[in-house]
């Protein structure tokens, strides 16, 4: 069935905050301070916030929708897509199963073509190494590929700090570093953005960070591509290191995989003397074979592409061709963790091809940010509370928010490309939740409180009984007409009902007992007129 | 074929007329039906809020109560999903525990036979014309826990066309998530609320006069924000419609 968009708000553009003078950063380094997810409430507080902005709502919804119905396409064009996520499930399983003995196999192959491996345990080992080779290179700046491995680490602050500037490269990230904004979405990291929210950030921005954008810069796709060309053309020229993530690794044969749409990485990856590679231990391939797999599920369920179209790979390295150095930088940082939960390593088969989150229908109603980590929406739900260890001890109130950031729907699940189970996660990952902040002696939570009395209740049928006559009369108190009860006040969780939302009222009888008073007996069952005439139609051999 | 009714836990206490339909429904389609009186509550809002500990004891009592049973067939899609997807999975962990070794092995026997109303009708009964007439539009919520995780497919649509003077008419976006999703629609109220009143737009252009589903919880999100808002649509779980009025109603 086709279903017609729905409709849409105009986007009227509005007028961005003006810049503070003298709050830009000075010449070759970037902006400060730049901002990070810390800070952002438990996600039904940042949701809320996110529900209110309107023309957030609209974007997303435009765009979720438009990426929906291509991947849709793109995959109904495979007979045997199903067998391709089967088949990328059971490599990455095998990578997860072997990871120790994969990762010395990768590394002795980097080593053997040239390139130099690092292994960092956490954010702050992976900033390091990473800032020690830019400065052993004498460089000031970095220009960077799109990479979610670095933004998990905060690169760009760390390498701040150092006094070097990274030049995000990706058309969308540029957008989001010239805007002082957080990237809300894995692959459209400016999805929040429209056309003349860009024109605006270009305008103001791309002078103070380089050359900039055309005083007649208008919002057509074409020119504010142009200006970002030209913008970026000058700093992959003058860049002598890259920075940049890996979407593949395979050990046998050493080889790095990134995959874009715009060939800015692969300008990076080529002309910069010096390329380092951040990425997390779990992206490896086992067999160069196996890319046959990834790069069929990749781009359909990524960009609805049947083929990417600028995959660069490169090995170690190769005299008088493209970098002259190459060190790849290995990142733990939680993942051993979630890697020692059986339930929940599953996460660490994601690509990041982001189809979860064009489907899921919470992330197209309130947006990445909510999300309070690089990994928004269905993956981020179950990636983020994981890689913050909640495997191993309490967390925030904000991580143990992630888990309930679902209504369940399983969208997700039935599009992922390498068949992760998220709502199968989500609620693996309630259970931690509830099993770990239960910590001594506390205060119930009301949904504590809640659920408790109800499965009181639940336990025996005697107490249901009794509690569905109590509910009855009470509920046919408070009702007002029609049998339904309308808006209530109370605490939590009367209010979260009923503030937008009536119930009906307890039924005068429950089922059981109209059962015990007739229903056994066969009452109910007596056809009316009209069932009569029609029950003949009834199958004879209806067992 | 013994065959039992789990009438579910809400529909017992706000939905009762839901549970007499297919009481109704069945008993004219000449199968008989018990519904044995220990049965509670499947114990899915404490699965999918975390408080698994709390199930244990509510799938022991699933379990003795429709052991023997040859069916077990309920009018909540999202309980039987519960029950057949994640009954054995608190049964695994209370084995682990040590606290009920055996409880895999109950389960083992009894969730494979619990069934949704449409798929019983459909499978086991092998009847997708039930004889029923409802001359009325109506638009169907295809509920995500029927379709994506019990895989229900068309079967209701097909029990739905086969009503005489039944129109069902085509809902935009049917497929995506009305926002109820359990405890999240208090828990996430203000996303659960957004996502509902999306919903709703799409029932209100869809025309229909009847909304329904296989599903009550849904329902019950989905026409509270109707009702709210006064709008003039009527929400009814299918059974309703393949039953027929009841008597002297
Ligand atoms: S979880 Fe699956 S669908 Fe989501 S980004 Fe990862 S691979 Fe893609």
């Amino acid at each position: 069935m086709t279903a017609p968009d729905r409709e849409l708000q105009p986007l009227a553009p509005q007028p961005l905050a003006p810049p503070e003078p003298g709050a830009r950063g000075r010449a070759g380094r970037p902006f400060e301070p730049i901002p990070t997810y810390a800070g952002t409430p438990p996600f039904p507080r940042a949701a809320r916030a996110a529900l209110a902005d309107t023309r957030l709502r609209a974007n997303l919804q435009r765009a979720t929708a438009t990426i929906r119905a291509k991947r849709a396409r793109a995959v109904a064009e495979r007979d045997d897509w199903e067998a391709l996520r089967l088949a990328g499930a059971a490599i990455k399983n095998e990578v997860l199963h072997d990871l120790p003995a994969l990762l010395v196999q990768l590394e002795r192959a980097v080593t053997d073509a040239g390139g130099t491996v690092h292994w960092a345990r956490d954010a702050a080992e992976a900033n390091a190494i990473v800032t020690r080779i830019v400065r052993e290179h004498g460089a000031t700046e970095v220009v960077k590929v799109k990479s979610m491995a670095t933004e998990e680490i905060e690169l760009n602050e760390a390498l701040a700090e150092a006094g070097i500037a990274a030049w995000e490269t990706d058309l969308a990230e540029l957008i989001v570093q010239l805007g002082h904004d957080l990237p809300s979405h894995i692959l459209v990291p400016a999805i929040h953005r429209n056309r003349a929210e860009i024109r605006e950030i270009f305008r103001r921005e791309m002078a103070l960070a380089g050359r900039p954008a055309p005083d007649d810069l208008s919002d057509e796709p074409r020119e504010l591509a142009e200006a970002a060309r030209l913008h970026l053309r000058e700093k992959f020229l003058r860049a002598r290191v890259a920075v940049s993530g890996a979407n593949f690794a395979i050990a046998e044969t050493g080889t790095i995989a990134v995959v874009e749409s715009e060939g800015n990485g692969r300008m990076c990856l080529t002309l910069p003397e010096v390329l380092i590679t951040v990425m997390g231990i779990e992206k490896l391939l086992p067999r160069w074979q196996d890319l046959e797999v990834f790069l069929q599920l990749l781009p359909r369920s990524a960009t609805a592409e049947r083929m990417n179209p600028y995959t660069s790979m490169w090995t170690g390295v190769t005299p008088g061709d493209g970098p002259q150095a190459f060190h790849l930088v290995l990142l733990d940082n939680g993942r051993s963790d979630v890697l020692s939960d059986p339930v929940g390593r599953q996460a660490l088969r994601c690509i990041r091809c982001s189809a979860c989150l064009n489907v899921c229908p919470v992330y197209e109603r309130v947006g990445g940010r909510a999300y309070g980590s690089v990994y928004p929406g269905p993956i981020g739900a179950i990636l983020t509370p994981q890689l913050r260890g909640i495997v191993r001890h309490p967390v925030d109130a904000q991580t143990a928010s992630l888990p309930y950031a679902s209504s369940l729907c399983g969208a997700c699940f039935e599009v992922c490309p390498v068949r992760i189970d998220i709502p199968g996660v989500l609620v693996h990952l309630r259970a931690q939740v509830v099993r770990q902040h239960p910590m001594g002696p506390h205060v119930p939570e009301p949904d504590e409180l809640v659920l408790g009395v109800a499965s009181w209740v639940m336990e025996r049928p005697r107490r249901l009984s009794i509690a569905e006559r109590a509910a009855g009369l009470a509920g046919r108190v408070v009702a007002r007409r029609g049998g339904r009860i309308g808006a209530l006040r109370g605490p939590w969780p009367v209010s979260a009902w009923f503030g937008e939302r009536d119930l009906p009222a307890p039924a005068r009888e429950s089922f059981r007992a109209w059962w015990r008073r007739v229903g056994r007996g066969g009452a109910g069952s007596t056809p009316s007129g009209q069932e009569r005439s029609r029950q003949g139609r009834a199958p004879e051999d209806a067992p | 074929m013994r065959v039992a009714l789990f009438v579910a836990c809400y529909n017992d206490l706000l939905y009762p007329q839901v549970g007499r339909a297919v009481v109704r429904l069945l008993r004219r389609l000449g199968q008989p039906v018990e519904f044995p009186p220990g049965q509670t509550c499947c114990g899915q809002m404490h699965f999918n809020t975390g408080y698994r500990e709390a199930c244990v004891p509510l799938v022991q009592g699933f379990v003795r109560v429709f052991a023997g049973y040859d069916a077990v067939v309920t009018p909540s899609s999202s309980c039987a999903s519960m029950v057949r997807h994640y009954h054995a999975t608190v049964a695994r962990e209370a084995a682990d525990a040590g606290t009920d070794p055996s409880l895999p092995a109950r389960v083992a026997e009894v969730a494979p036979r619990v069934y949704e109303l449409s798929e019983f009708l459909v499978d086991v009964l092998g009847v997708t014309d039930v004889g029923a007439r409802f001359p009325h539009t109506v638009a169907f919520h295809p509920t995500c826990h029927s379709r994506r995780l019990l895989g229900v497919g068309d079967r209701p649509e097909r029990l739905l066309a086969a009503v005489d003077g039944l129109t069902l008419v085509d809902m935009p976006h049917a497929e995506t998530c009305c926002g109820f999703g359990g405890t999240f629609a208090v828990k996430n109220a203000d996303t659960s609320v957004a996502m509902g009143l999306d919903k709703v737009a799409d029932v209100l252009a869809s025309g229909a006069e009847v909304l329904t589903a296989s599903d009550t919880s849904c329902l019950m999100h989905i026409g509270g924000l109707l009702s709210r808002r006064g709008a003039p649509v009527r929400v009814m779980h299918m059974a309703e419609i393949l039953a027929g009025p009841e008597d002297g109603g």
